[in-house]
This record gives structure tokens, C-alpha cells and sequence, in this order.
């Protein structure tokens, strides 16, 4: 399965979800997530994160996301290190790939 | 995935045991065609009380409520039960992923086509020689053969990335890297494993777990290959040998905290190489679901309290092994709260020299015809220790 997202690089520009073989279980520290297809597995390590990545299909783009999430603007580093890596690792993908 | 605020760090969390395993193993069946002379299970016959295939299924609903993730399917020979494949998609069609674990007896090339389509199942061969002698010592005649055949339809049929599962003995710890080619022959990933003195292992453990000196070169193997090579976080308790970190994986016993195993009769043991009554936190049937053993037993409420360093507290290594595989030093006679048999820094040699009683075994199914490992024979276990953390780091 290609999800087609460029190598390495991670445009929060762009509108970005869970790719469709990734299972998410909430857990009292954040949530698990684990992916059918590559078999791996990841940790989103707070609430607030799940929260945005629950959130990111709704939005245009991931900084929208974070915003309704509660994550102001300049404090969204974090949190789009964090997706990045996600997305790295197939977990996301962006909607125009699918 | 790191996150700003301070969070407990992952490993203390798994510490304190997740209200659903990560992933498990299910024994589907005791019986085997092979008796292998390590076998974790003792396997060989069929037990009469195994579970029915509309009780495996209520277990796979249970597990698909719980959103555990997936399965490590193994036994006995999980194929040889005639509602395998039905088992095999009922669990995937409720998004429960399967692993299973095969000596290859049934992997034809109907079977790997069949394999080859699906997304959600993915296949481990034991093979515990990179030859047929290394192997058929271990494994019984004809099973190197066997193996290569299941490789050979499987990768014929184009399914991708079949894991080759090798347990580490005295005889084959020389062939790793012939290991890792026979893997790439096939387009296939190499999965290495701690000999465990579990089941029949116990009694094969003395004369085939690797010494001090092959401990470091799989040490040094290991660590040279990284990632590319998966382990089952087996071998946290040689992490002391280098850098902390230098070793792929994690360092926690992940029994009844966040794996454990479910056998053929429905019994919940707190891990794959652990089923002995001094592990069994209840059974399915009998103790009201899955569900409940997992978050309420005794047993599994007391390995998710601290554990004590014991003996090992002055040890500077304490951090990195956590006093070793709480399995391995149960089957050997050593105390719980001691060095591990196989210690890196040399304190489970004078351990094992001395008076030690070691546990009978309380589950037993081989067949009494088994095979008997006679002198010096180069032989391989499967699997992974207490702190073993399913098949991938999550970190």
C-alpha cells in the first residue's frame, strides 16, 4: 500500500489523517496507536495530542487542527515534531496521497 | 512522539500494567507432527479439553472489545487444527491482527497464495539451524526441509516479509549470519530469540544455552545488525554488556503487564514461557472472560506492583536488565529475586553450581515417545523472555 507521502517531509499546510489500517486505543496517558499493515506500534504520550490527531481530518489543515484542539500557535512545535514523526512512519497520511 | 509536559515515562507505565495487553499469545492447540527437544509448551499431544472453535471465537470478541491489537498464534502446530483459517479470519475480520508461528507443515502454495492476499496476517517459520544437521538435532528429521519448502511457497506466492524465528543455542549461535542469509534468500526477516529453559527446554537448557563467551558475540551480532533484525526485546539481559541504548528494544518483563498467554484450554499464564501453575492467573471458562483475569487477578495484580532488586540492588547493570527473565530463573531454581541464570556479569555461573531445586513441571503433553536429545546435540528453543515486549519495540 503506497500512501505516497514524500520522503521525510511533513507540510502542515496540507490536510492530514490517520492512514485507514491504524487502530487507536485511548489510554489513561495518552493512547496507543498500532498499524495493521507495517505492524508497528506508537504511543501518542497526552491527551491533548489524541485530540489532535482525532481532529486532523476535519480540518483544511494541521495548524486548524491544533487550534481547535486548544494548542495556540506558538505553542504547536510539539505537537507538529510529534506528527511529523507520525507521519514519517506512515501512521498519517495526507488526503490528496490517498 | 514525544510530547512537551512531563508524563510518566512509558516504561513505568508498562510497569503498572495497561487495561488491555498490547498483544498476546494464544496456544491453539498442544498438539504437534514435531517434538522439538526445547519446546516452550511441551507439546506433542492434543489436549482433550481444547477450546471448541465457537469459543476461540467468543475469546477473539473479547479481544476485539479490548482493542488488543493482535495475536502471536502458536502451539503445538496452530495449523493442524482443522478451524485454523477459519480462526485466522474471523480474528482479522474483527480487527484483531494475527501473527502466527508454524513449523511450515501446512504452508503449501494454495495456503501462501491464500496468505499473500491478506494485509493482516503475518507468518513466522521456526528454524533453529541454518542447516539441516543444526536444525534436525533440534527440530526432528525432515523439519529443515520442511521449513525452507513453507519459505519457498511463500515466497513464490509474493508474500512479503516472512520472518524466519531462530532460537539461539551453543550450535547455531555460529550461523547467524547465515541465518540473515537464508532470510534475504527468501525475502524474509530474521528473528532471533532467547533460549528459554521452559517446558522441555528445561530439560535441554544445561547443555544448549549459549556460554558466557557466545553471549557476548550475539551481543556484538546484535548490535551490529540493529533494527534490521527483530528479537522480541529477547535479550534485554545481556544489555549490560555495552552502552545502555546500544541493544534495540526495551527493557521490561512485559508479563501480565502487558502481554501474556492464553493456552489451548483456555488457561491465562502471565507469559509464552511461563505456563506452570505458579503463573496461571486463572482460565476463560471458568473465571468469567478474559476481560476480568487480565484486570483483576492476583496474579497479575501482584507482577504489576514494584518488583524487588533482591540480590541484584547493588548491581550498577540493575537498570539495564532488571534482574533478567523472571522465566529463566524459575525454570533453572533460582530465586526470583536474584541475578538471572545468564547474567552478563558472570553471577548466575556460582547460581546455577549451587544446590537448587527445580520446578516440576505442572503441564505436560508430549508424546511419551518423544524424542530424547542423547549427548552433545545442537538443538534451539523459541521465544522470548518474561520481559519479552511482544515482537516489536514500541519505543
Amino acid at each position: 500500500m503506497n500512501t505516497g507521502t514524500s520522503q521525510g517531509s511533513f507540510d502542515p499546510d496540507r490536510r492530514w489523517r490517520l492512514h485507514p489500517q491504524v487502530a487507536v486505543r485511548p489510554e489513561p496517558f495518552g493512547a496507543l496507536l498500532y498499524h495493521f499493515g507495517t505492524r508497528k506500534l506508537s504511543f501518542l504520550k497526552n491527551r491533548t495530542i489524541v485530540e489532535v490527531v482525532n481532529l486532523l481530518a476535519d480540518h483544511p489543515d494541521v495548524r486548524s487542527a491544533c487550534r481547535a484542539a486548544g494548542v495556540d500557535d506558538d505553542a504547536q512545535g510539539p505537537y507538529l515534531h510529534a506528527l511529523g514523526v507520525l507521519a514519517q512512519s506512515k501512521m498519517l497520511v495526507a488526503e490528496e496521497d490517498q | 512522539m514525544t510530547v512537551t509536559a512531563p508524563v510518566p515515562r512509558l516504561v513505568d507505565q508498562f510497569e503498572r500494567g495497561l487495561d488491555a495487553p498490547i498483544c498476546l499469545t494464544w496456544e491453539l492447540t498442544y498438539a504437534c507432527n514435531l517434538s522439538c527437544v526445547h519446546c516452550l509448551s511441551s507439546s506433542g499431544k492434543r489436549d482433550p479439553r481444547e477450546l471448541s472453535t465457537q469459543q476461540c471465537k467468543d475469546i477473539i470478541d473479547e479481544l476485539e472489545r479490548m482493542q488488543v491489537f493482535y495475536v502471536n498464534i502458536g502451539g503445538g502446530e496452530p495449523t493442524v487444527r482443522s478451524d485454523f483459517w477459519e480462526l485466522v479470519d474471523y480474528a482479522t475480520e474483527h480487527h484483531v491482527g494475527v501473527k502466527f508461528s508454524t513449523n511450515g507443515v501446512r504452508i503449501t502454495p494454495e495456503v501462501a497464495a491464500k496468505l499473500a492476499a491478506s494485509d493482516y496476517v503475518d507468518v513466522q517459520i521456526s528454524l533453529d539451524g541454518a542447516t539441516a544437521e543444526v536444525n534436525d538435532a533440534v527440530r526432528g528429521p525432515g523439519s529443515f526441509a520442511m521449513a525452507v519448502r513453507a519459505l519457498e511457497n511463500l515466497r513464490d506466492a509474493g508474500f512479503g516479509d516472512a520472518k524466519i524465528s531462530v532460537v539461539v543455542t551453543r550450535h547455531n549461535v555460529d550461523q547467524l549470519d547465515d541465518f540473515k542469509e537464508l532470510a534475504d534468500r527468501y525475502g524474509a526477516t530474521l528473528r532471533i530469540t532467547r533460549l528459554r529453559p521452559s517446558g522441555r527446554g528445561a530439560d535441554v537448557w544445561d547443555e544448549l544455552h549459549p556460554t558466557p563467551a557466545q553471549q557476548v558475540q550475539l551481543y556484538d551480532w546484535l548490535v551490529a545488525h540493529g533494527e534490521g533484525v527483530l528479537t522480541g526485546d529477547s535479550f534485554f539481559h545481556l544489555s549490560g554488556l555495552g552502552e545502555p541504548g546500544a541493544l534495540a528494544g526495551l527493557n521490561l518483563c512485559g508479563a501480565g503487564r502487558v502481554v501474556c498467554l492464553i493456552d489451548p484450554v483456555g488457561d491465562v499464564y502471565a507469559c509464552p514461557f511461563a505456563i506452570h501453575e505458579n503463573f496461571l492467573a486463572g482460565n476463560i471458562l471458568s473465571d468469567n472472560g478474559f476481560q476480568n483475569i487480565w484486570q483483576n487477578s492476583e496474579l497479575f495484580r501482584d507482577l504489576r506492583e514494584p518488583q524487588s532488586a533482591g540480590a541484584c540492588g547493588s548491581c550498577g547493570h540493575y537498570d539495564s536488565c532488571r534482574g533478567g527473565c523472571m522465566a529463566a530463573k524459575f525454570f533453572t531454581g533460582l530465586p526470583m529475586d536474584g541475578p538471572d541464570p545468564e547474567c552478563v556479569e558472570g553471577y548466575g555461573e556460582p547460581a546455577l553450581a549451587r544446590e537448587r531445586d527445580k520446578p516440576k513441571p505442572s503441564v505436560d503433553h508430549s508424546r511419551s515417545a518423544g524424542r530424547k536429545a542423547s549427548g552433545p546435540v545442537p538443538l534451539t528453543l523459541l521465544s522470548a523472555p518474561p520481559k519479552k515486549f511482544c515482537n516489536e519495540s514500541p519505543v
